[in-house]
């Protein structure tokens, strides 16, 4: 084989390539690395300027975060019992007391339910109509499809009034149903185009196959596209899941109390008397713990990206 | 009987006829398939815009029920056109939308064609790279502020230490001059492995025999780059493009944390505009002719976009 | 609505002394910050001897507006008890969000004139200095000052101090003796660190650099409107006096504030002290209690200073702080009225005191040994005594946002000049007074 082939790149290409791509992500890093630090910071550290990168980790930006205090003059803090636990003692150490849980758990359950069960259902209902569009004769075809891509043109602020007044009406207001709902209406468009744009490349000759071999069009769907688009289906759960995950706008005017989702919640952590960056930062840190454990999982299917193109033979 | 029966049509009938014996119609399943989305999108997208747009021909204001509502027709739409803040905020998500559009096809197109060299360890690094954009533009936004402050933050700490600067001597999202670009950084940071997620695709789509086939034909690394690598993947490209321009264009939360489009008026995206006159004006009438605007401008960019990409996608 | 509000007040106050009948879930919305705190702290009393449990909503200040209003507008039933922002009164007083509270207050032997004046019209009244009351005063607020004292004792600073403007390093008694001193500590290294001159509010997004510039403008001789004539704002707004303020306000913040501080507000306010960034730092009084508690600036380190006066010696600040409502869509307005009268008690006012809440009731601010109670008791009760407040018109958050961007253009993007700026302003509230019909 020739050596500019690129189907085989010499090991000096390689290791070019890899220099410089190891380079950017060392760069398009840091700020994650410097995120997940300043959680482990003390409140003093994490504002010191010059900014420091060597510090004393402290867990109290993660106690912060799960609690609410109020500050208490010294007298009245040695006339207390000592406390029961760790925790107890790193908020105590900084002149307060705890006062009760925060919110914190609770909306990011609330991301956790809107998060997933909207991916569950744009990835669903996408790959269905995904499917219609690719195979069959639909009148007003690209219509449709254009239909459906420019619901996501609309700029979310514009309908967050009337889906409000609207959601009020329905008993959805600040509820999960809703939310979901919301969600998988924004989602479903990037589901439609991306999953069609995977079974187009799937073969129709296998379905074709199949139905000769007595399946029925529904059992060919499900038994032989389901399988091939596997790869596409999960890379667009991906793509759903983290604008689920990430919405800010609609959660910020749509929800309050009850199905407040945590991207809102994060940026407004506060602490006893100005910014509390330790706490936000641990907030941030295991916001994003869960996107990243299943990007990781999925890993493999992401960046073997669309091997379509390999089935004709 | 009735089973080997069928069979034995199966062989004898045409393709098409099968269908029709065996199940649902493609006819009843295509429908089936395609009505949830559609249903759920006519419901949570078209009737609000619907009402959107009978708003817009009113004085309404959402925060004053009791205000006697009056019809104005196109009252507001003659204001929005007229008024220079408008146009200002235009111009501010125009640059926003070219720049960001710009470096973030370049850089990802780059890092994809440079990761498909395959080199050892290319998947974890490509992991690391895409990791910026599984975080929430608002949390991001909020600390990207933090990174961007002239004595704490590590970015200015960065760009003086290579600049052999004082970090306090410039100011990112403080200037008018470096604001618009304090947004574009940051989405750039964000959203360059979107694009090159979807620029691997692309490349990992083009099956080797091509270029096996045009190495035989002594076709150089430069030729195969410009005549099998960018056209095969460009609809990959182009579909990135769309999808990064449109959401760029509503950006929101990213910026809203960052600057909330300041200082002054200087990073006012159209949608930050647009939420001071529908959420904190509550100028609901006036906002909902503008988001009608806003709407019918990029529904008609995007139309062309689509029609340019679909001819991509045919050659 | 009046009737019932009555029959409710009776009610509830033949069943105070009698125990509950039935205890309620209620929920109480305000903003997300320190003294929210100490209130779920503090409110545990009344769960105990009321038997009613206490939720809590609390949303951050640059999302409280916006989060609450669109609640109380859509007819929302979160909130029971709402503690608003001052401005929202009469918005919700003409839009019925609030229940009316004069009637209970004369059942249960509430009475205004028990609390601080200012705040009783800041918070309470609606329209304003009539005896409509919307509101209990539950948090009071104003703008004010805090400084590093134990940079200003320092000789060496003293010395160089003198030398160079004449007279001492004191705390400014005037606006002019405050961009001196800023002017100063600019760029100055002490302990090794650059420092600056003074943190000023400047955010765009919700009210901060409206409610800095204006703690400013106001002492220079901004009015809102001809105290003769209301809505005639022309001459008053954009008064040589005003045009004066707003061009100091650039000024302090073009020569003396830390790089970047084009955004900030109380939280921006509090670090870039807190971090010993700066000498002076202008601030909500709720800030005080945190900055006696900090390693860095308290324990004596922080004195802190009433508004300056202006050119001709006028003294005015800027009013902060939230009166405590019931929300009329609530379905639990008995317990809900339960808990104000709890909370408007004289002992419960003293705890809130001792937690961090600035009390509004003069027997606790008027007592004895309140002015030493805290370095920053007298600031604080000098301060309250000359508060200004923005317009709590129905239409506040339309004359908000415009002054914003009048403001922050000038201001921090140095476009236009002052009297643009103030002229500007003038146009944008006539067209939203027409639009109301006010004028």
């Amino acid at each position: 084989m020739s050596s500019y082939s690129i189907t085989a790149p010499s090991s000096r290409q390689k290791w070019i390539a890899g220099t410089i791509v190891i380079l950017y992500a060392l760069i398009t890093i840091t700020p994650l690395v410097w995120i997940i630090a300043t959680g482990f910071k003390s409140g003093p550290d994490s504002i010191s300027y010059p900014p420091k990168v060597l510090f004393q980790p402290t867990l109290e930006g993660y106690v912060n975060l799960f609690t609410t205090r109020t500050r208490a003059n010294a007298e009245d803090l040695a006339a207390m019992p000592p406390p029961e636990t760790w925790y107890e003692q790193v908020v105590r150490d900084n002149g307060m007391v705890i006062a009760g849980p925060s919110r914190y758990g609770e909306r990011f359950l609330n991301s956790v339910i809107i998060g997933f069960g909207s991916t569950f259902l744009s990835v669903f209902l996408g790959t269905l109509a995904a499917y219609a569009f690719s195979r069959f004769k639909i009148p007003l075809k690209d219509d449709l499809l254009f239909f459906i891509l420019s619901t996501r043109m609309m700029p979310p602020i514009a309908v967050a009034i009337p889906i409000f007044l609207m959601f009020r009406t329905l008993g959805l207001s600040d509820t999960h149903l809703g939310m979901i709902l919301l969600y998988t209406a924004v989602n479903i468009s990037l589901a439609v185009w991306l999953l069609k744009g995977f079974i187009d490349e799937i073969p129709r000759e296998y379905e074709e196959a199949a139905l000769i071999d007595g399946y029925t069009r529904f059992q060919a769907f499900y038994k032989v596209v389901l399988p091939q688009a596997a790869t596409g289906i999960a890379s667009t759960a991906i793509f759903c899941l983290i604008f689920a995950w990430n919405e800010y706008a609609f959660a910020v005017l749509l929800t309050s109390g009850t199905a407040q989702t945590a991207p809102p919640f994060i940026p407004t952590i506060i602490g006893v008397g100005g910014k509390d960056w330790p706490a936000v930062a641990a907030g941030a840190t295991l916001f994003l713990l869960p996107v990243m454990v299943f990007t990781i999982l999925l890993r493999k299917h992401l960046l073997r990206g669309i091997t379509f193109g390999a089935v004709r033979k | 009987m009735l089973n080997t029966m069928t069979e034995r049509v199966a062989k004898v009938t045409p393709l098409a006829a099968v269908r029709r014996i065996r199940g649902l119609s493609d006819r009843t399943i295509a429908w089936i398939f395609v009505a949830p989305t559609i249903f759920l999108l006519l419901a949570i997208n078209i009737f609000p815009l619907v009402w959107t747009i009978r708003l817009s021909l009113t004085n309404y204001r959402a925060n004053q029920p009791n205000r006697p509502l009056q019809w104005v027709g196109l009252d507001n739409y003659r204001r929005i056109l007229n008024d220079s803040d408008i146009w200002n905020t235009m111009q501010v998500t125009a640059h926003f939308l070219i720049w960001t559009i710009v470096l973030q096809v370049l850089i990802g197109f780059t890092l994809a064609w440079l990761i498909n060299r395959k080199f050892k360890g290319n998947d974890l690094w490509t992991t690391i790279i895409v990791l910026p954009m599984m975080l929430s533009p608002a949390v991001v936004g909020n600390f990207w502020t933090f990174f961007y402050q002239p004595q704490i933050g590590i970015f200015n700490y960065v760009v003086a230490f290579f600049a052999g600067a004082d970090p306090s001597s410039f100011t990112m999202i403080g200037s008018v001059d470096l604001a618009p670009w304090s947004i574009v950084i940051v989405d750039t940071w964000m959203w360059t492995p979107f694009v090159m997620l979807i620029c691997l695709a692309g490349l990992r789509s083009i099956p080797s025999y091509i270029y096996e086939a045009a190495a035989i034909d002594r076709a150089s690394s430069w030729r195969q780059f410009w005549t099998i690598t960018i056209p095969m993947v460009m609809p990959f490209l182009m579909l990135a493009v769309l999808f990064r321009g449109i959401e760029n264009f509503k950006m929101f939360d990213l910026v809203v944390q960052l600057t909330g489009g300041g200082p002054g008026s200087t990073t006012e995206l159209t949608s930050i505009n647009l939420k001071r006159e529908a959420f904190e004006k509550w100028r609901t009438g006036y906002a909902s002719a503008y988001a009608i605007i806003l709407f019918v401008t990029v529904f008609g960019l995007a139309s062309i976009y689509v029609k340019a990409l679909n001819k991509v996608k045919e050659r | 609505m009046k009737i019932k509000t009555l029959l409710s007040a009776t009610a509830l106050a033949c069943s105070l002394s009698a125990s509950n009948a039935y205890a309620e879930d209620l929920t109480l919305c305000w903003a997300a910050w320190d003294p929210a705190n100490a209130l779920v702290e503090l409110s545990k009393d009344f769960e105990s001897k009321s038997g009613h449990k206490m939720h809590f909503e609390f949303v951050p200040w640059p999302n409280f507006a916006d989060r609450m209003l669109n609640e109380l507008n859509s007819g929302g039933k979160l909130c029971d008890l709402m503690i608003g922002d001052s401005q929202w009164i009469g918005g919700a007083a003409e839009s019925g969000h609030y229940v009316k509270l004069n009637d209970f207050f004369d059942a249960n032997g509430i009475k205004m004139d028990d609390f601080v004046p200012a705040t009783v019209i800041g918070y309470s009244e609606w329209p304003k200095n009539t005896p409509n009351y919307w509101a209990l005063p539950a948090f009071g607020d104003v703008v004010g000052w805090t400084y590093r004292k134990d940079w200003f004792a320092r000789p060496e600073l003293q010395a160089e101090f003198k030398t160079k403007y004449g007279r001492e390093l004191v705390a400014p008694a005037t606006f002019a003796e405050l961009k001196d001193i800023a002017a100063f500590f600019q760029n100055r290294t002490i302990d090794g660190k650059t420092v600056y001159g003074a943190s000023i509010y400047t955010e765009r997004g919700s009210e901060g650099i409206t409610m800095g510039a204006m703690d400013v403008l106001y002492s220079f001789g901004f009015k809102y409107d001809n105290p003769k004539k209301p809505y005639e704002m022309a001459g008053f707004v954009n008064s040589p006096g005003a045009v004066a303020g707003l061009e100091f306000y650039k000024a302090l913040y073009d020569c003396c504030t830390p790089p970047g501080s084009s955004n900030g507000y109380m939280g921006e306010g509090i670090d870039a002290f807190k971090s010993g960034q700066v000498a002076l730092q202008m601030n909500f009084a709720f800030t005080w209690p945190g900055f006696e508690a900090d390693p860095n600036v308290g324990g004596g380190k922080t004195g802190y200073l009433v508004n300056p006066a202006g050119p001709s010696g006028e003294k005015f600040a800027q009013l902060g702080g939230q009166g405590i409502s019931v929300v009329s869509y609530s379905t639990k307005q008995d317990a809900a009225l339960e808990y104000i009268k709890w909370f408007a008690q004289p002992d419960v006012q003293q705890k809130w005191w001792k937690a961090g809440g600035f009390s509004c009731l003069r027997s606790v601010v008027e007592a004895a040994d309140f002015a030493t109670s805290q370095p920053y008791a007298q600031t604080f009760l000098d301060s309250m005594a000359i508060v200004r407040d923005f317009w709590a018109e129905p239409s506040y958050a339309t004359l908000l946002q415009d002054t914003q961007k009048r403001f922050h253009d000038y201001v921090v993007a140095g476009k236009g000049t002052a009297q643009e700026a103030l002229d500007g302003l003038v146009e944008d509230w006539a067209k939203t007074f027409k639009d109301d019909g006010k004028v």
